[in-house]
């Protein structure tokens, strides 16, 4: 199936978020491919708090079931968090649990005063009562099939779909 | 040999399902402990100091020998991951009851207990313990005899990495009281399997086990030779009943050839680091000046240790991730 | 009753026996081999085809349990166990509770294995008083109720003067005195051999010169008092060593090495195996080799089974703190069938070190089939191989390492005195 230009979608929620941002944004990225959205957000915004990194590894609700996450990184948020206005940022957004997971763990750091969550896309089935406020362009995936986001070494970001 | 997987620390699918000793652990595993407790430090730097990872599971501390400082840290550890945490200092008067080991076991289990730390005074409990509990319990060993302290191990590896970066050019000096110390143990292994070209061991004849080299290990009892060029120095502690016994003769004497002083530390390479398990003798294996000097890390050592233990735990309490 | 045993393979290591022939029982002895004698007439026939006669076995070491520890076992157990095995004569140790030092416990204990009819029970007197090594026994007294060797079973005799005076005493009346070697200060605190295995699992080591350097001081006094030394499970190889310069010098030494020794080594301890638990430890598998060239040689004079049934209870529990000892009247014979088929050595030679030589031993009539012996047969089957489980064994010591081994060598009939005292259903 014909897939978005993510650099194209990119632009699209640069342009949406400028309004809305000040001095006093935070922003704050979800592994991996949130990080990496939120990386070249936070540079084309010129936001001036540094960028906080999420690894929701220690809040996912599959512990049990499924153990912890090979790989853990470590979340980094170089910021006050506390009464803070933030962007939640992801790369795909669909059952809505690795944003509640995250939502928990960024309470955990502190209480912000608001959350908007933005997403390249949005594909859909959701399984939580959760939005996006900012979305690059909507999705019907496949079923059996996973939407990622890649980053070549250049920097170029792109959208492909794997097996589940 | 018979039953060469008897270990059964690893499930048929290779997940780690319990920590009784480092020996025969894969490498992989050990460098995702170390990379998960990295995440960890971070962890206590916020408002809220905890994750909910183990939320619901209980975490028993079952210890058979008495130890204050290990087990508080499995218990914060333990709380940090939002554990239920109950501690259980079973003396030896309950086994003069009649009860075995085992029969404690089993009753801490029809409790629910989901995880167990166990500090024992004797070689093999931890194993003993692990092939008898179910499948969905998990056995820590924080001790057990002369045998292994593998949650001290993997810290003090961390410990390494986060000074050293690489263990490929490192040479290791462990010095004191290897024959009873089952820190030295584990961290023998640890090195060897992260692949540390030169780990020396340094003490009296009477203080070093017999066959040591087979362990993968130079024996020096030169303290000034053996510390020539090294870039890690771990002292270990040397228990009061050595000098009983017949090993050894004197603290003071102990101290003279085997404590490290400034001068000896002088001869290791200049950016060496410091490390000591804990409770430290200043004075009979550590000189004060070095035990609070620029090359000490041994305070940063408990705070990795909080880290490693709840990496551990982690890894231990999911559930098993399948071959897909 | 007579008893014609037909068609089996006959192996009588004392006549250098290993051929196909009949034997024939009457009154309790050996009647006839080979053609039936003069006006035969069999009770009944056995019939051994396939299967080796030998004679019944001479184990040096086995632990019945009485008096005083029936909850680990029970003489019935423990000689139904015996027969099972193929076992018809045993010598046991004074380790009793009380120890086996007065005559009265000598004859009650064997007053109780004789009304049991089964294997024939040779006990080994208490070489000192509750074998506390520090008063002498009544040895002659104890020999004169049936006791054929003195002995301190495990428990050490560090004073050497006593020791000394021990082996005056008993060369005295010709006398044979029995001995662990091992040297109680150098085995402090150990449970394992102290090597690498040892180092490695953090165990407390028992090195092997504890035992070389009891061995020493025996073979010392022995050369000073001439008295009959039988030393026991032997562990290490210069203890052999030692015993093969000893026998040159016509010293007048014996030994044995338990079944167990024959195969295992400290390597067998696993990840702390309790059932690897015993004394003398596993040693090196250097020590190994050497005690089985040992036994091949002649040098060790008899295998045995050291039997010594440990309840589940002490066994389910770290390795430091378990009973040592391991279950083997019914494993000796097995066991000295794999030792054959490893070191090559003829069937009629192996079984020499399980019959004719403890027998020798112990200085009584058996471990032979010829002409007149006392009808002590073992009728086995060697081709055979059964996995050894739990339920499999008849001691109520369940404790062995070979659990889930498959071993050679069923026994089909134990006769003792003529009598059937087991047979395989």
């Amino acid at each position: 199936m014909q897939l978005p230009d993510a650099e194209a979608l990119c632009a699209e929620l640069v342009k949406k978020l400028r309004p809305a941002v000040t001095a006093a944004t935070g922003m704050v990225g979800i592994h991996t491919g949130g990080a990496w959205l939120a990386e070249r957000l936070h540079r084309e915004l010129g936001l001036q708090l540094p960028l906080g990194r999420l690894d929701i590894s220690f809040y996912r609700d599959d512990y049990r079931k499924l153990g912890l996450h090979k790989s853990v990184r470590a979340s980094q948020i170089p910021f006050d968090v506390a009464d803070r206005r933030l962007l939640l940022v992801d790369d795909v957004l669909y059952t809505g649990r690795t944003v509640r997971a995250a939502m928990n763990e960024l309470f955990d750091y502190g209480r912000p005063e608001s959350i908007r969550l933005v997403a390249l896309i949005d594909r859909g089935e959701r399984q939580l009562p959760i939005c996006a406020d900012c979305c690059g362009a909507t999705l019907a995936v496949p079923k059996g099939k996973m939407l990622r986001l890649d980053r070549n070494d250049a920097g170029r970001l792109s959208l492909r779909l794997d097996d589940a | 040999m018979r039953n060469p997987q008897s270990q059964g620390q690893l499930s048929a699918s290779g997940e780690l399902v319990h920590l009784l000793t480092l020996e025969g652990l894969p490498r992989e595993i050990i460098v995702r402990i170390l990379d998960t407790a990295g995440s960890f430090l971070g962890v206590t730097e916020r408002e809220v100091k905890k994750v909910p990872l183990l939320r619901g599971l209980s975490v028993f501390n079952v210890f058979f020998e008495n130890s204050t400082r290990t087990r508080t840290t499995f218990e914060i550890a333990a709380k940090r991951l939002s554990a239920d945490v109950i501690n259980l200092n079973v003396s030896t008067s309950s086994t003069a009851k009649g009860e075995t080991l085992l029969d404690t076991v089993d009753n801490l289990s029809a409790m629910h207990a989901d995880m167990f730390v166990v500090r024992h005074a004797q070689s093999g409990a931890a194993h003993l313990i692990a092939r008898h509990v179910g499948p969905e319990r998990h056995v820590i060993n924080a001790g057990d005899g002369r045998h292994a302290q593998p949650t001290q191990g993997l810290l003090d590896a961390y410990t390494i990495r986060h000074y050293k970066k690489e263990f490929g050019g490192l040479t290791v000096a462990i010095v004191g009281d290897i024959l009873h110390s089952r820190v030295a143990r584990s961290l023998i292994h640890v090195l060897n399997i992260l692949g540390t070209p030169e780990v020396r061991v340094i003490g009296p004849q009477t203080l070093l086990p017999s066959g040591v080299e087979s362990l993968g290990v130079r024996v020096h009892h030169d303290m000034r030779k053996g510390l020539a060029g090294v870039d890690v120095v771990v002292m270990l502690r040397l228990q009061n009943e050595r000098m009983r016994g017949a090993l050894l003769p004197s603290a003071q004497e102990f101290f003279k050839y085997y404590g490290l002083t400034p001068d000896k530390l002088a001869l290791a390479k200049p950016d060496a680091i410091v490390m000591h398990p804990g409770p430290m003798n200043r004075g009979i294996e550590i000189d004060s000046a070095v035990a609070d000097g620029p090359h000490s890390v041994i305070l940063p050592q408990v705070t990795f240790g909080i880290a490693v233990r709840m990496a551990v735990m982690s890894i231990l309490g999911g559930g098993q991730r399948s071959a897909s | 009753m007579k008893i014609h045993i037909k068609g089996g393979r006959l192996v009588d290591p004392t006549h250098g026996v290993d051929r196909p022939s009949d034997v024939y029982l009457a009154e309790g002895r050996v009647a006839g081999v080979g053609g039936a004698p003069r006006g035969f007439s069999a009770d009944r026939v056995i019939d051994a085809t396939g299967l080796v006669v030998a004679p019944g076995l001479v184990d040096l070491s086995a632990r019945l349990r009485e008096p005083g520890l029936e909850y680990k076992a029970t003489l019935e157990s423990e000689m139904l166990a015996a027969v099972a095995g193929g076992v018809t004569s045993l010598a046991c140790p004074p380790d009793t509770d009380p120890p086996l030092d007065e005559p009265g416990l000598v004859e009650m204990l064997k007053r109780r294995a004789s009304s049991l009819n089964l294997a024939r029970v040779y006990p080994i007197g208490a070489l000192t008083a509750k074998l506390e090594g520090e008063r002498l026994t009544e040895m002659a007294e104890l020999r004169d109720h049936g006791c054929i060797a003195f002995s301190q079973a495990e428990v050490p005799l560090a004073d050497t003067q006593i020791l000394w005076r021990a082996l005056q005493y008993a060369a005295t009346f010709g006398l044979a005195v029995w001995l662990r070697p091992q040297d109680p200060h150098l085995a402090r605190g150990g449970v394992a051999h102290d090597g690498e295995v040892a180092t490695r699992l953090g165990l407390p080591g028992i090195p092997a010169f504890a035992e070389t350097i009891a061995v020493g001081a025996i073979l010392q006094l022995m050369r000073v008092t001439g008295t009959r030394v039988h030393l026991c499970r032997l562990s290490a190889r210069e203890s052999v060593e030692m015993v093969r310069a000893a026998k040159r010098d016509a010293l007048p030494v014996t030994c044995d090495v338990s079944a167990h020794h024959l195969h295992l080594s400290e390597l067998d301890l696993g990840y702390f195996d309790s059932h690897c638990r015993v004394v003398p430890p596993f040693r090196s598998q250097r020590d190994r080799e050497a005690l089985s060239a040992g036994l091949a040689d002649g040098t060790i004079d008899a295998v045995c089974s050291d039997h010594t049934p440990v309840d589940d209870d002490a066994k389910q529990i770290p390795f430091g703190e378990s009973e040592p000892g391991t279950t083997g009247l019914e494993l000796l014979l097995p066991l000295t069938l794999k030792w054959s088929r490893e070191t090559r050595l003829p069937l009629v030679q192996a079984l020499a070190r399980a019959t004719a030589e403890p027998a020798r031993i112990l200085g009584v009539d058996a471990g032979h089939l010829g002409a007149g012996a006392p009808a002590d047969v073992c009728i086995f089957d060697p081709e055979t191989y059964f996995t050894v489980a739990p339920s499999g064994l008849r001691s109520q010591g369940k404790n062995t390492p070979f659990l889930g081994y498959e071993l050679p060598g069923v026994v089909r009939w134990t006769l003792v005195a003529g009598e059937v005292r087991f047979e395989r259903g």
